[in-house]
């Protein structure tokens, strides 16, 4: 059932890539995604696609695992190539009946739907490398001088892993809880939407009452030990940058320089 | 009238990886019993259980009630989760309605009985809980441990199922409350004719309770006897890492040491008697 669904699909091997600090791949994800925003030539995806092969390769993560990030978003993909492919004005290349396909159309086609694909590749290689704890370590870091201006950074961090943790947990209590109300002949399955939402209630009311307790059983157990917030906390394993790091860093330069000039040298 | 599994094997599925969880099983449950499920932990026996409620489908083999297959087209699910009563673990968990008797009546709703009959019922099983009349208007959140059990447990018996099936019905209770749910059952076995068979890990509960034993390791039945016969395999027991109550196991001492005992003793009272009686004296 609920069971199959997986967050955070962190894909467990030891890589360069897996090593490299939170920081790096969280920053170094987001400038590859906007640099991907800054071309439309062949000649630019042709380097994005390589760096992202090189980095896939490096990451020991098998390229079938990492492209099943783009299942969800396929209806998504297919759906902005049909529009492109003929709605786009231009010089007409073949018609399929009042359908007219244009040169200009077919190109915009590729190139969005390269764009789309580079993206979700890209994010995904990075929850593919990185365990959600070290995601929200990262971001805890690279937020933290937000700090100055009074944003709770550290309680938003912790809210954020103490949300991933309870996620298994409490997928598996709607398990519990669904099988032991079908045992009461509870029907979870038929009849229209007002109906089954309203069959859902001996599972959602259980279900908040379980995560209430849940919640405040942490809260206390927190308390108990002196847990006040991160004024003054430090950390068992703190996020220090490395060789590897700064390496990371000057390929990340070294990727953008060389889109850059490939994109202005190759007009196509 | 009995509910039979004929070899049945359930394997789990999690991440591409098949586990077997039940091996070639078969076992009958007849009419009017008082059975006791033990096992060691990952052995089988919540699996089993919810393969008797029609809550799994088995991979191989048959689940019969009367001899009619529980997956044939014309056996209603509903058929079968009224007539076998499954209690889950920790059934407070499961409890949500805004009073204690409207939670009881959801499963005799789902039966698609007459609203009078569910009310009937939804009292009747109130009360063989024990659940005054002071309680029922209440919110079931705001009871004691003890009595949310027993309202969940009310939940079920309101749909007034032939065999009822509990899952470590005491886990979790104090003393008291365990003496006091076994009793209700013992009550509801002697009365009602209802056959009842309970998951337990305290071999003293079990030994005390039940009239048939039934052993499980590794997904197969290995013991199924009566409570006096099994425990005399304290060896066998202890393998597949269970033990025998405690007065069986100092029984079988005194025996090894050549204290002359016939019987088989396997609670304090059994065995006072039994000792008392061997030196002659007689059983106040
Ligand atoms: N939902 C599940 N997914 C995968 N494997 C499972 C699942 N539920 C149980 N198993 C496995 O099946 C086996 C039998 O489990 P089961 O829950 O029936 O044991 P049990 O005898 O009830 O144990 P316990 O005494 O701890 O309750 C175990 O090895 C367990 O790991
Ligand atoms: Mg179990």
């Amino acid at each position: 059932m609920i069971r199959d669904i997986t967050i955070g699909q962190y894909y467990s091997v030891d890589s360069t890539i897996h090593r490299l600090d939170p920081r790096v791949k969280i920053l170094g994800t987001l400038a590859y995604m906007i640099s991907l925003f800054t071309f439309r030539d062949f000649a630019g995806y042709a380097v994005a696609v390589l760096f992202f092969a090189l980095v896939l390769a490096l990451s020991k993560v098998p390229f079938s695992y990492a492209a099943r990030g783009l299942k969800p978003i396929f209806i998504l993909m297919a759906f902005t190539a049909f529009l492109n492919l003929f709605w786009t004005d231009g010089t007409v290349f073949f018609r399929v009946g009042a359908l007219a396909v244009t040169w200009e159309g077919l190109y915009k086609m590729i190139y969005i739907s390269l764009r789309l694909i580079l993206l979700v590749l890209g994010s995904s290689l990075m929850t593919l490398t990185t365990t959600p704890n070290q995601l929200t370590d990262g971001l805890e870091r690279i937020f933290g001088p937000l700090k100055v201006f009074r944003v709770p950074v550290h309680e938003m961090a912790m809210m954020m892993s103490i949300a991933l943790r309870f996620i298994p947990i409490l997928i598996e209590e709607t398990n519990r809880i669904m099988k032991a109300q079908t045992a009461r002949g509870a029907d979870f399955e038929s009849g229209n939407l007002l109906q089954r939402l309203r069959n859902m209630l001996p599972l959602l009311i259980p279900l908040f009452v379980s995560a209430i307790r849940r919640a405040t059983d942490l809260a206390l157990a927190m308390d108990a030990r002196c847990y006040h917030g991160g004024a003054g906390r430090t950390k068992m394993y703190p996020l220090r940058y490395r060789v590897n790091d700064f390496v990371a860093y000057g390929c990340l330069v070294a990727y953008i320089v060389i889109l850059r000039a490939v994109v202005w040298v190759c007009p196509w | 009238m009995s509910l039979q599994l004929k070899n049945v094997s359930f394997y789990y599925e999690s991440g591409g990886e098949r586990k077997q969880a039940l091996r070639n099983l078969s076992l009958e449950i007849g009419s009017n019993e008082l059975i006791g499920l033990v096992g060691q932990t990952g052995s089988g026996k919540s699996t089993l259980l919810q393969l008797l409620n029609g809550l799994e489908r088995p991979w191989e083999g048959r689940v019969l009630l009367d001899g009619r297959d529980v997956a044939a087209k014309d056996f209603s699910r509903k058929e079968l989760c009224g007539r076998v009563g499954l209690v889950f673990q920790y059934p407070e968990h499961q409890l949500f309605g805004a009073t204690v008797v409207e939670d009881v009546q959801f499963g005799p709703r789902n039966l698609g009985w007459e609203p009078l009959e569910v009310e009937l019922s939804a009292f009747q099983a109130l009360k063989d809980v024990g659940i005054g009349e002071d309680l029922l208007d209440v919110s079931p959140l705001a009871l004691s441990g003890g009595q949310k059990r027993r309202v969940a447990l009310a939940g079920v018996l309101a749909m007034k199922p032939e065999y009822l099936i509990l899952d470590e019905p005491m886990a979790g209770l104090d003393p008291a409350g365990r003496r006091e749910v076994f009793q209700m059952l013992l009550k509801l076995h002697r009365e009602r004719n209802m056959s009842i068979l309970f998951v337990s890990h305290s071999m003293e509960d079990v030994a005390e309770y039940a009239e048939r034993v039934i052993v499980m390791h590794q997904g197969k039945v290995v013991l199924d006897g009566a409570a006096r016969q099994i425990f005399r395999f304290e060896k066998e027991l202890e393998q597949i890492g269970l033990r025998v109550p405690q007065t069986a196991r100092f029984m079988h001492r005194l025996r090894d040491d050549g204290f002359p005992l016939k019987e088989e003793c396997i609670t304090p009272q059994e065995a006072v008697e039994c000792i008392l009686r061997q030196r002659g004296k007689s059983v106040r």
